[in-house]
């Protein structure tokens, strides 16, 4: 099971729509813990990625890295530095590599996850995307451990992933702007973890249908 | 919404090319990056470069303070969101005339972030930076872990006594502990009575029910300590001072200067009713105001409040205020 990098853009391309299709939802979540912009700077930078991939012949790593440029240079806040050095950390682990496939795309999660926990003190439990990425990236690693193909180590890493979305639910928030509400954050949904597994899900699912395709 | 917009997604550059053409005799766009606000002096030889930055939509923060004897350059953040790690980066470098430069910021998670990247960034550059995070909004985290407060209003200070510092010749470490003896000495506390509403999302982010009043709201909105019925400006006022003075815990009579900043759509008629008993319980505890401030300072959109910062002031703080500024927000 793998596609070649050079289809693999199809990815990034997933992602970029995933993002910008869920602009006012990823806001209206936002808006009950946090300011209620997610939605309008993740879709505004993915959206501006989107448009610079237009113009290239880009491979899914250069792909990665123009995303991971724009968000660093164009969108700041907390999403801009933290996307950034997720989709850094995926372009790096691919860039070399002609084919992606199982092994490669675990490299792909630990770099990226790898360089998020540089970035940010944040833990399982804080109520942010670590709560959805940290799982994700752990479900793969285990699936893949026992010989997992693509598929399956995909689908395992959705799983835990969303299990990580719903965990954010009943947490009071511990860093960033919804800390302040401490127990009243409890019942709302993190944005931050919300955008990741809208990320993680667009990914899984396009590289599986390039996987079918193959 | 009733706004005065063309393109809510491209507010900011809009409030932007306005900004540059109603101040252009003393500020300008960087030419390396647009959403970087540089005095036209910087950077100024042998002077210890000041920037700041931030989310747009505290207006006249943060672009309001670039200006002699304050900030060299800000980089400009969308609405509520710290600026990229470039456009700080890109500020910096606009500062910089070999003598370091001081990043003085409001200490939320983004900027943190961002400024972080960017200081990487500059030394890459050969360019030293050191930076102090404002901490004045006791609502934002308790005593214990001051260091995790928020930066609002009381920056001001902050970017005054550091600037004030860095143009009498200080050197990048000087100016340091200027900034930082200004946040040290400075507490503030925000009132809401109603939402702000960014211009891009249309609708507004939170509700405060008709009647009701959150104390220590954040800047964006954050939720207070407490959502309670509206009282009387007295009695606000009473809180607020209040709140500001146990957690500073004066024992003696004290040197102060008082600042209170509307958020966006608060009278200022209200503040100066708020302002009346601020200074009546002030002076009745017996300290000193020496220096007052009324006015929209750091607002948040079109939020109905007002923040209160309160400033210990010694000689070498008042030494530093006096120090002459000028820029557009503020003299």
């Amino acid at each position: 099971m793998e596609f070649t990098n050079q289809a693999g853009i199809a990815v990034v391309t997933a992602m970029i729509e995933a993002v910008c299709s869920n602009r006012d939802y990823l806001s209206r979540i936002d808006a009950l813990v946090g300011d209620g912009d997610h939605g309008i700077n993740m879709s505004k930078g993915f959206s501006m990625a989107g448009e610079e991939l237009g113009k290239l012949d880009a491979d899914m790593s250069e792909g990665l890295l123009t995303l991971s440029k724009v968000l660093v240079s164009k969108i700041g806040g907390s999403m801009g530095p933290l996307y950034g050095s997720f989709f850094r950390g995926m372009a790096t682990a691919s860039k070399d590599e002609p084919v992606i496939n199982t092994t490669v795309m675990l490299n792909m999660l630990q770099k990226a996850y790898g360089r998020i926990a540089m970035l940010t003190n944040a833990q399982v439990g804080d109520k942010t995307l670590i709560d959805v990425l940290n799982p994700a990236v752990k479900a793969y690693e285990e699936a893949a451990a026992e010989g997992g193909n693509m598929e399956v180590c995909l689908s395992h890493m959705l799983d835990a992933a969303k299990r990580g979305l719903e965990s954010t639910k009943e947490m009071a928030a511990k860093v960033g702007r919804g800390s302040r509400l401490g127990e009243r954050a409890i019942g709302h949904q993190d944005a931050g973890a919300t955008s990741c597994y809208i990320i993680l899900e667009a990914l899984a699912e396009a590289s599986l249908r390039l996987v079918k395709a193959d | 919404m009733q706004r005065f917009v063309n393109n809510p997604d491209f507010i900011v550059d809009d409030m932007l090319k306005g900004y540059v053409k109603a101040h252009g005799d003393t500020i300008q766009l960087s030419e390396r990056n647009d959403r970087v606000v540089k005095t036209i002096q910087a950077p100024i030889e042998g002077k210890v470069g000041i920037v700041t930055g931030g989310g747009s939509g505290h207006e006249p923060a943060f672009l309001g303070y670039v200006g002699e004897g304050l900030v060299d350059a800000a980089a400009i953040g969308e609405v509520f969101a710290s600026p990229p790690a470039q456009s700080f980066l890109d500020a910096i470098v606009e500062a910089d005339s070999g003598q370091g430069v001081a990043c003085l910021f409001g200490n939320y998670a983004g900027d943190n972030m961002n400024v972080k990247m960017a200081v990487q960034l500059a030394e890459d550059e050969g360019i030293p930076v050191k930076y102090v995070t404002a901490t004045d909004d006791i609502a934002s985290s308790p005593p214990e872990t001051r260091e995790k407060r928020h930066g609002i209003a009381g920056g001001l200070f902050m970017w005054k006594a550091g600037g004030a510092r860095a143009a009498m010749g200080g050197s990048l470490d000087e100016v340091i502990a200027a900034a930082q003896k200004a946040v040290d000495h400075t507490r503030s506390i925000c009132v809401g009575l109603s939402s702000c509403t960014i211009p891009a999302a249309g609708s507004p982010n939170f509700t405060i029910e008709e009647g009701m009043m959150e104390f220590g709201i954040g800047h964006h909105g954050e939720p207070g300590i407490r959502v309670e019925p509206l009282k009387t400006a007295d009695e606000i006022a009473a809180e607020m001072t209040g709140a500001i003075l146990q957690d500073f815990g004066f024992s003696k009579s004290e040197e102060l200067a008082v600042m209170l900043s509307g958020l966006g759509a608060t009278p200022l008629m209200e503040l100066y009713v708020v302002y009346d008993k601020v200074a009546e319980i002030l002076t009745g505890q017996g300290h000193r105001i020496d220096r007052t401030l009324i006015g929209n300072f750091v607002t948040s959109l079109d939020m109905n409040g007002l923040s209160l910062t309160i400033v210990r002031l010694d000689e070498e703080l008042k030494e530093l205020l006096d120090y002459p500024g000028q820029c557009p927000a503020f003299k």
